[in-house]
């Protein structure tokens, strides 16, 4: 079975971000960027399953900026098959991503497409879910388990309250939450040969989609802060403050 | 104009955070109405109806919708949407899980986990795990729309909404429940706590958030939560995550137990009325956010606050 997983390129969830003063947006320049980790952990999920057997094919396919070829890059040296970068500087908005994967996913005909739950970015948690309607596929989000039963797929999936498992029919969409493993590093020789490995490159324009987005961003804003209030000396004095200035035990 | 709030659905019960939910509908504008999918849901059903200025409850009553899976549940939502401006659902797993499906199915864009609603298509939501707002104005005809709970107070009770059965919208057959482990606890629901307790990778171990938070969450009646590092070493189950990828908590009081501050968990607390951090490192950054700090050895402080509470 061939499987699909869309990695994102994102700013690196270490760094810290910052606010444009023009309210515009968040500042892109010069900072260091990575592979959303959600999708890292799609990636590896889908590299346990061809170690595993039950997956024949990975490919890697990213829409993003002439750059994100180093994200697919990072998954084909973890181990996917082949890339697929659809370029654009735009940026393009969930629903049209699916769209476009709809499009991917009509030629490359995989059984499975497993993505990370959200992008650390726009933090939107919908893309997925958005394929698998757009598709008739049903879908396993957030999962933490996935395991391949017949012709279908058992999906344990992180719900509030505690666990809920699914079955699902293939094909079918896998959207990865943080405890459904922990990604690789990819070794230095497999980075070398990553570079040989098929990297095809695409326009947008080349698939039939229309990508104008629906949202307008009014202004992006500092978030409210919050001020350091004092230390207290005891626990005596934490309760005595708790109880008689903040009323709140 | 008119506004649907798809309640979030236990056996026969609603959640909390429906009425929640119902002041976003409401800020938005025009009639509210509540959608009820469940599998025996009659009370649930009444429940809603009290909510007040509400105008219509819908109900569903299929198995189908006994488990909240993705597939029959958007189907039902879709088939109702054609009526509505606007459809919103408590940004909780079921909504997280199902929303989107139902956009891309009315060929709508979702706005995700608005904190704040400025007009009937304009609204706040956090990006970058709450390091930056966005404020957006939605340029499609009708808004499908998933609400942070805690940034909203609860709808009133005292309504008296007319409930109205409907048809279900038929189980598209491609997925199934199999079942369910839920962590049993008489503590309140994290996400509706008026008190949260949190530990961190300092406790250790299951044994000593046994030992030392839940008396003290018992003798305040608070729930208890965790940092993303206590829930990875696999001292509490995942479901206590508070932080970006876990809960999104804004509790009365929260307090944080050997927890650093990582930029992760604030995202998910730091809208809590009064935080207290009990850490002895008092460099940590959960003292930048703290209301009252204690620089203490929690294994000396916790059996201490505990018996303070008497």
């Amino acid at each position: 079975m061939k499987v699909l997983v869309p990695v994102k390129r994102v700013i690196d969830y270490n760094v810290k971000v910052r606010v444009k003063s023009d309210e515009s947006g968040v500042d892109l320049a010069n900072v260091k960027m990575s592979m959303n980790p959600f999708d890292e952990i799609a990636v590896e999920e889908a590299i346990r399953m061809k170690e595993a057997g039950t997956v024949t094919e990975i490919v890697a396919v990213s829409i993003g900026p002439e750059k994100a070829q180093d994200q697919i890059r990072q998954a084909l040296a973890m181990g996917a098959d082949r890339g697929l970068l659809i370029k654009t500087d735009e940026n393009v908005e969930p629903l049209s991503v699916a769209k476009l994967l709809k499009a991917v996913v009509d030629e490359e005909k995989p059984e499975l497409v497993i993505l990370g739950k959200q992008a650390i970015d726009d933090d939107s948690n919908q893309t997925g879910q958005m394929l698998a309607a757009l598709l008739g596929w049903p879908q396993g989000t957030f999962a933490s388990k996935v395991e391949k039963d017949g012709d279908k797929l058992n999906v344990t999936r992180e719900i509030d309250g505690g666990l809920q498992t699914i079955a699902i029919n293939m094909p079918a969409i896998v959207t990865t939450d943080l405890r459904l493993n922990e990604p690789r590093y990819a070794s230095l020789p497999n980075i070398m040969k990553a570079k040989k490995k098929p990297l095809d490159v695409k326009e947008i324009g080349d698939y039939d989609v229309d990508v104008t987005p629906r949202l307008e961003t009014v202004k992006v804003t500092e978030p409210p802060k919050r001020k350091a209030g004092a230390k207290v000396e005891s626990v005596a004095e934490l309760v005595d403050k708790l109880k008689n200035e903040a009323g709140v035990i | 104009m008119a506004v649907l709030v798809i309640a979030d659905v236990h056996g026969n019960s609603i959640d909390d955070s429906t009425h929640k939910t119902v002041t976003a509908a409401q800020a938005i504008g025009g009639d509210v109405d509540i959608l009820i999918a469940g599998d025996g849901a009659d009370d649930a059903a009444a429940a809603a109806a009290k909510i007040s200025g509400v105008r219509k409850v819908l109900h569903a009553d299929d198995p189908s919708y006994a488990h909240r899976l993705a597939e029959p549940l958007a189907d039902l939502i879709v088939k109702v949407a054609a009526d509505y401006d606007a459809i919103l659902k408590t940004a909780a797993t079921t909504g997280k899980n199902v929303m989107p499906r139902v956009a891309a199915l009315l060929d709508v864009m979702q706005i995700s986990e608005i904190v704040s609603v400025e007009g009937p298509d304009t609204f706040v939501r956090p990006i970058y795990a709450g390091n930056a707002m966005q404020t957006i104005k939605s340029n499609d005809a009708k808004k499908v729309i998933t609400v942070r709970a805690t940034s909203f107070a609860a709808a009133e009770e005292g309504g008296n909404a007319t409930i109205e059965k409907i048809d279900a919208a038929g189980d598209p057959g491609i997925s199934s429940f199999v079942g369910e482990e839920l962590t049993k606890s008489d503590r309140p629901e994290l996400t509706g706590a008026k008190i949260v307790i949190s530990g961190g990778r300092a406790l250790a171990s299951y044994e000593n958030f046994e030992k030392y938070i839940f008396p003290i969450a018992d003798k305040l009646g608070a729930a208890v939560g965790a940092s993303r590092a206590a829930v990875d070493a696999g001292y509490v189950p995942n479901d206590y995550q508070v932080g970006q990828t876990g809960k999104v908590v804004a509790p009365e009081l929260y307090i944080a137990v050997g927890i650093s501050g990582a930029i992760q968990h604030l995202a998910g607390m730091k809208d809590s009325k009064v935080i207290v951090a009990i850490n002895k490192d008092e460099e940590a950054p959960i003292f930048q956010v703290a209301d009252y700090g204690l620089v203490a050895d929690l294994f000396k402080a916790l059996p201490e606050l505990e018996e303070a509470l008497g």
